[in-house]
């Protein structure tokens, strides 16, 4: 094949999600989105909550939601360590949709009634949204 | 001499009872095997993680990451104390209890305070009848079907303690799964996390991969980066050592079931014998009344 390739693995404590030969890999970084073609200078960086996009041998866009986690991209292979992680497909759109109501109700809670605006509440429910949201994004597209 | 009918009675008990060890004992085994895939599962993870976090860690250095540093006036000490929430599965509980009991007692006679932190319902009822302090307890996780999510919730709840200065060091009691037959009870330190033996590591890793490049650019810094892998290796030896409780539980009680199914059977054959020596010896009986009987009548 003329084409050089990579070896994308995404990883989670309970399962391996992907493992695929790739062509192109795109994922939400700490830092901003970042892109790895094949022969990438080794690189290190954390993930945020967001969707993973990756272009497969056939030259197929595919999506993988992840949950925060790192990255580590070698010249011919990019590992993805998230605590959790799922295919587009896999995503459980009814349960997203109900979680990110769930958060925005909270949110709206404790919009409305500032005392109790404690912290901790405010964040989980942020995340929470954000999770859900980025599920939706996953799902939705493609 | 008991009756017939009481021996009977007895032999139909026993082996309805060996029905339900040997119903348990296929329930473990097949919980076991279940365990033992997740264990499997869970090990690229793990390997990878250790890889790059060492990797890092040689090049950052400890770099002050206060959950690596040791505390120099120890107060209080937290106990992950790891247990089934379940009985019949042999001594598997009370190894772990022994151990961790054992360890809270040498800690207390060093003047530190010491406090359990049950994962199972076996271990928490232990401390609670000898009033132990209990910080918190996660009931029906080891056993059960866990994600890694509980192992991130003890983990963020060990580290906050911790970085609140509410504890100074954290311990984990949980069972080491090294075969079906053998599993045991081992104490290791979570916080302030061991120094890590990067150089080892790498040296046994390098000629196996060959060509493993160890210099990354960092985004952002390796310090950064280690701030936020350091709290996730924490939940990740958490999750380690529930996914090995787990499958030691299941190993114990399938061994602990195994053996009373063994029991049974023993218990089946020799009340079988007494029964047919009784039933022998009523036909016996008998035989001589209906002689005597008979004699009589001449």
């Amino acid at each position: 094949m003329a084409e050089k390739q990579l070896l994308l693995e995404i990883v989670t404590p309970e399962k391996n999600v992907v493992k695929d030969e790739v062509l192109m890999v795109v994922a939400p970084g700490a830092h901003g989105e970042f892109c790895i073609l094949p022969t990438h200078t080794p690189f290190l960086t954390t993930l945020k909550v967001g969707a993973i996009r990756y272009k497969d041998k056939g030259g197929a866009e595919r999506y993988v939601f992840v949950n925060g986690g790192f990255s580590e991209a070698l010249p011919d292979k990019v590992t993805i360590l998230a605590e959790s992680a799922e295919r587009r497909r896999d995503v459980d759109v009814e349960r997203a949709r109900a979680a990110m109501k769930r958060a925005e109700e909270r949110l709206a809670e404790l919009q409305r009634d500032a005392a109790r605006r404690e912290e901790i509440n405010h964040t989980r429910a942020r995340a929470a949204l954000e999770r859900a949201m980025a599920r939706l994004r996953v799902a939705e597209r493609g | 001499m008991a009756t017939l009918k009481d021996i009977q009675l007895k032999i139909v008990g026993v082996k309805k009872t060996k029905q339900i060890t040997k119903a348990m004992n296929m329930v473990a085994a097949s919980k076991l095997r279940s365990a033992q895939q997740k264990m499997e599962d869970f090990r690229p993870y793990a390997a990878k993680f250790g890889e790059v976090l060492g990797s890092l860690a040689e090049r950052a250095g400890s770099g002050g990451n206060p959950l690596l540093v040791e505390r120099e006036e120890v107060k209080t000490v937290d106990i992950i104390v790891m247990s089934s929430d379940r009985g019949l599965c042999g001594s598997f509980n009370n190894n772990l209890i022994v151990e961790a009991n054992n360890f809270a007692q040498e800690k207390s006679a060093e003047g530190k305070q010491v406090r359990f932190i049950a994962a199972g319902k076996k271990g928490r009822d232990f401390a609670r009848k000898k009033g132990l302090t209990i910080n918190r307890e996660h009931i029906g996780v080891v056993g059960g079907r866990f994600g890694f999510n509980i192992a991130s919730t003890i983990g963020a709840a060990v580290i906050n303690d911790f970085l609140s200065e509410a504890t100074d060091e954290v311990y984990v009691v949980s069972s080491e799964f090294i075969s079906v037959a053998r599993q045991v009870a081992t104490i290791k330190r979570l916080i302030p996390i061991p120094a890590m033996e990067p150089e080892e590591k790498e040296e046994a890793e390098s000629p196996a991969t060959g060509e493993y490049l160890p210099e990354h650019i960092c985004e952002p810094s390796a310090a950064e980066l280690m701030e936020e892998l350091l709290p996730r290796n924490v939940s990740i030896q958490i999750y380690s050592a529930l996914l090995e409780t787990s499958a030691s539980e299941h190993a114990a009680r399938m061994m602990a079931m195994d053996n009373a199914t063994t029991a049974c059977n023993d218990m089946i054959t020799s009340l079988t014998l007494v029964y047919n020596k009784a039933r022998q010896a009523a036909v016996t009986a008998e035989l001589m009344d209906i002689v005597g009987g008979a004699e009589a009548l001449k």
